[in-house]
């Protein structure tokens, strides 16, 4: 499953290349994109164990840059 | 600015005022009365504190979640450097210009984000259905296939349809860069996100939001930005060896220098802060995304849709450019273009037309019906008393009694007929009656308007091979291309040929050549994908031919594909100044502060100051006229 999300606060450059690195990292994530330009992330990951990747997610999301929030 | 920006100028400043008052206590000598170090220690930390507390408290919190190597970490290290060998107001000074450069960083990015937005503003907020005899306003997403919707003058189309009632222009500038409006009437297909004129439209809807055109595009565009181009890619690996190289370069410039050559600490402390400002590749991590995504928006602008910066790159590079014909070069109408009686026959046009008209008047082939729109008049179909198809000849009628060939040259030479033989761009149709040869009639596909000036402007910014691919004649594909002004062409192909000579050009191209194929998208969709670059024509090609294409021109004008060229070489080129501008400054400024030739000041404007010029660059890229 693909899903996009609306990210808030995310003021670095460097941390958006960051948290897509880490995010494709977590397993079960397929693919993902961290735009620093649109504000935005996609995650591509199965589809039942979803909800606790996007926990995953949004954890090592916050090891990067606390001050980026994620609008789910 | 928003509310976070402000409050960062308030604070910027204050502390500028308080670090000038201190400035020039200092340079009075009113500081030094003072007499003592520590005094002047904690008077410095005031302002230092108040421009940079966020700094030192995101960077301790960063190092307790294991990321060290990041901006707030480095400017932490290298004002806690200036402190410990003294230089207070140079550790105040770098803080503030950081803060400075951040801010105008982020105020910059900001714009150019909102201008895309605006470039992009095309997605409508509601649609208008009428229930029990008054409007009401729902989301787009809520409408189903087959409502009927009311657009108001002025108002945005919400989703595809086809018109009821009403008669309007519509703007269609938003997603084709049309400035002539176009006309929608009763029948008439309109596509959302286009800007309704001065009539209000019923319309029926045939798509659910989710599919409808603007929700497409909208996807497209947003989608654009996670295909990366190589010098994207180049940039994110390059900035992840960069920082640790530069802090590891730090420290040995720290340490290594004093113990080898003994001496102060302090100077050479001093001249591995500078590195340490360095450090950071914000102003490439940040300028080179920005000039894609500008460039993007500025295709956009004209009408035409770049799948990612990969195939904005990829464009730039393109040296060979194969088109399909019909409906790419040509309009895919057939039209009768030549009328020729026969002399000696003494058969007028009109009649030689008309002969041709009712010959065909029972065919429904292509031809058949150009022939008879071209004659206009109605047929009254009882004049023909018998007719008769000759496979892959052409027919045989009785017309009035008269005994009527019409067809091919094969069909000629079958009844014995001599003729005279046309060698024109189209498809002949030879005519005989009661035996004579009475005259031809040409049908030709019509050549785009706009498709010989996209070729020269094509050859203009450096395309060198312009070929056309067709099932045609080889006449009249030859006829087309000489016309037109191609390099080559390829004709009588059959549909998986072109993927075959698709290939065989790919293989003459070089490493850095790049070869695209034009094509409207019916049946080609495995050659759009096989080439380099794939251009699809957005309004009249299918769906499939859009999904696979990595550029999309959304009003069939083949003349954008040239614009487009020269907006992704202007990217290329800015996003190849910034990365040669910051990095040669960084370089420059390392190698003088390890001599210790440069100072803070200078190695704050390598970080920030070349960020910001860098950004204000890259947002060049989204004006291109």
């Amino acid at each position: 499953m693909k899903k996009k999300f609306k990210l808030e606060d995310l003021d670095c450059a460097n941390c958006a290349a960051k948290m897509e690195e880490a995010i494709k990292k977590i397993p079960g994530v397929n693919d993902a994109s961290v735009s620093f330009m649109t504000q935005k992330m996609m995650v591509d990951a199965e589809d039942d164990k979803f909800d606790a990747i996007m926990e995953e997610v949004a954890k090592v999301c916050a090891k990067v840059e606390p001050d980026c929030k994620i609008l789910m | 600015m928003n509310k976070k920006q402000k409050k960062m100028l308030l604070r910027i400043i204050l502390t500028f005022i308080l670090f000038m008052v201190l400035l020039v206590l200092e340079h009075t000598g009113v500081l030094e009365k003072l007499q003592s170090p520590v005094l002047l220690f904690f008077i410095y930390l005031i302002p230092y504190l108040m421009i940079g507390y966020d700094i030192i408290y995101k960077a301790a919190r960063n190092i307790s979640h294991g990321q060290v190597f990041d901006e707030n970490f480095l400017m932490m290290i290298a004002t806690f450097g200036a402190f410990g060998v003294k230089e207070y107001s140079e550790a105040v000074a770098v803080m503030l210009f950081y803060q400075v450069g951040e801010l105008f960083q982020s105020y910059a990015v900001g714009k150019s984000r909102q201008s895309i937005s605006d470039m992009m503003n095309i997605c409508p907020e509601y649609a208008n259905v009428e229930e029990d005899g008054s409007l009401i306003q729902v989301d787009p997403d809520d409408v189903e296939v087959g409502t009927v919707i009311v657009i108001k003058p002025g108002e945005r189309i919400p989703l595809d349809g086809v018109v009821v009632e009403g008669e309007s222009m519509i703007d269609t500038a938003a997603l084709t860069g049309e400035s002539v409006p176009r006309k929608a009437k009763p029948g008439d297909e309109i596509i959302s996100g286009c800007v309704n004129g001065s009539g209000t439209l019923k319309v029926k809807t045939t798509k659910v939001f989710d599919d409808s055109t603007v929700a497409k595009i909208l996807e497209l565009v947003e989608n654009a930005n996670s295909k990366k181009a190589k010098v994207e890619n180049f940039i994110t690996r390059f900035a992840k060896y960069y920082t640790p190289v530069v802090t590891i370069g730090a420290v040995v410039l720290a340490i290594l220098p004093p113990l080898i050559l003994g001496g102060g600490w302090g100077e050479w402390i001093q001249r591995a802060c500078i590195f340490l400002v360095i450090s950071c590749p914000c102003a490439l991590v940040i300028s080179v995304p920005l000039g894609f995504f500008g460039g993007i928006g500025a295709a956009s602008k004209i009408g035409v849709l770049v799948k990612g910066s990969n195939y904005l790159e990829a464009v730039a590079e393109m040296n060979t450019i194969v088109f399909d014909k019909t409906g790419t070069l040509t309009k895919g109408e057939f039209k009768v273009t030549e009328v020729l009686p026969e002399k000696e026959s003494g058969i007028s046009g009109e009649e030689l037309l008309e002969l041709a008209a009712y010959g065909e008047g029972y065919s429904n082939h292509p031809i058949a019906n150009s022939i008879r729109e071209a004659y206009e008049k109605p047929l009254s179909m009882e004049r023909v008393t018998k007719a008769e198809e000759v496979a892959g000849h052409g027919i045989h009628a009785l017309i009035d009694g008269k005994e009527v060939y019409l067809g091919n040259a094969k069909l000629m030479m079958a009844e014995k007929i001599s003729y005279t033989e046309n060698r024109s761009m189209g498809t002949v149709v030879y005519v005989a009656c009661e035996g004579k040869f009475a005259g031809t009639i040409v049908i030709s596909d019509t050549i785009k308007e706009g498709a010989k000036e996209a070729i020269s402007d094509m050859k203009r910014v450096g395309v060198k091979k312009c070929v056309m691919l067709t099932g045609d004649r080889k006449e009249a594909a030859e006829a087309v291309a000489a016309e037109l002004g191609l390099d080559e062409v390829q004709a009588e192909l059959l549909p998986g040929d072109k993927v075959t000579q698709v290939e065989s050009l790919l293989k003459n191209q070089g490493e850095k050549e790049k070869l695209a194929f034009v094509g409207d998208g019916i049946n080609d969709a495995p050659v759009l994908t096989r080439a380099d670059i794939g251009i699809a024509m957005g309004s009249m090609g299918s769906d499939a031919a859009i999904e696979a294409a990595d550029v999309v021109l959304m009003d069939d004008d083949v003349r954008k594909i040239a614009a487009v060229v020269r907006i992704s070489r202007k990217t290329l080129k800015i996003v190849k100044e910034n990365i040669v501008f910051a990095l040669g400054i960084k370089a420059l400024v390392l190698i003088l502060g390890a001599f210790g030739l440069a100072n803070m000041w200078e190695a704050v404007f390598a970080d920030v100051g070349v960020s910001v010029i860098a950004i204000l660059n890259s947002m060049r890229t989204l004006k291109d006229k």
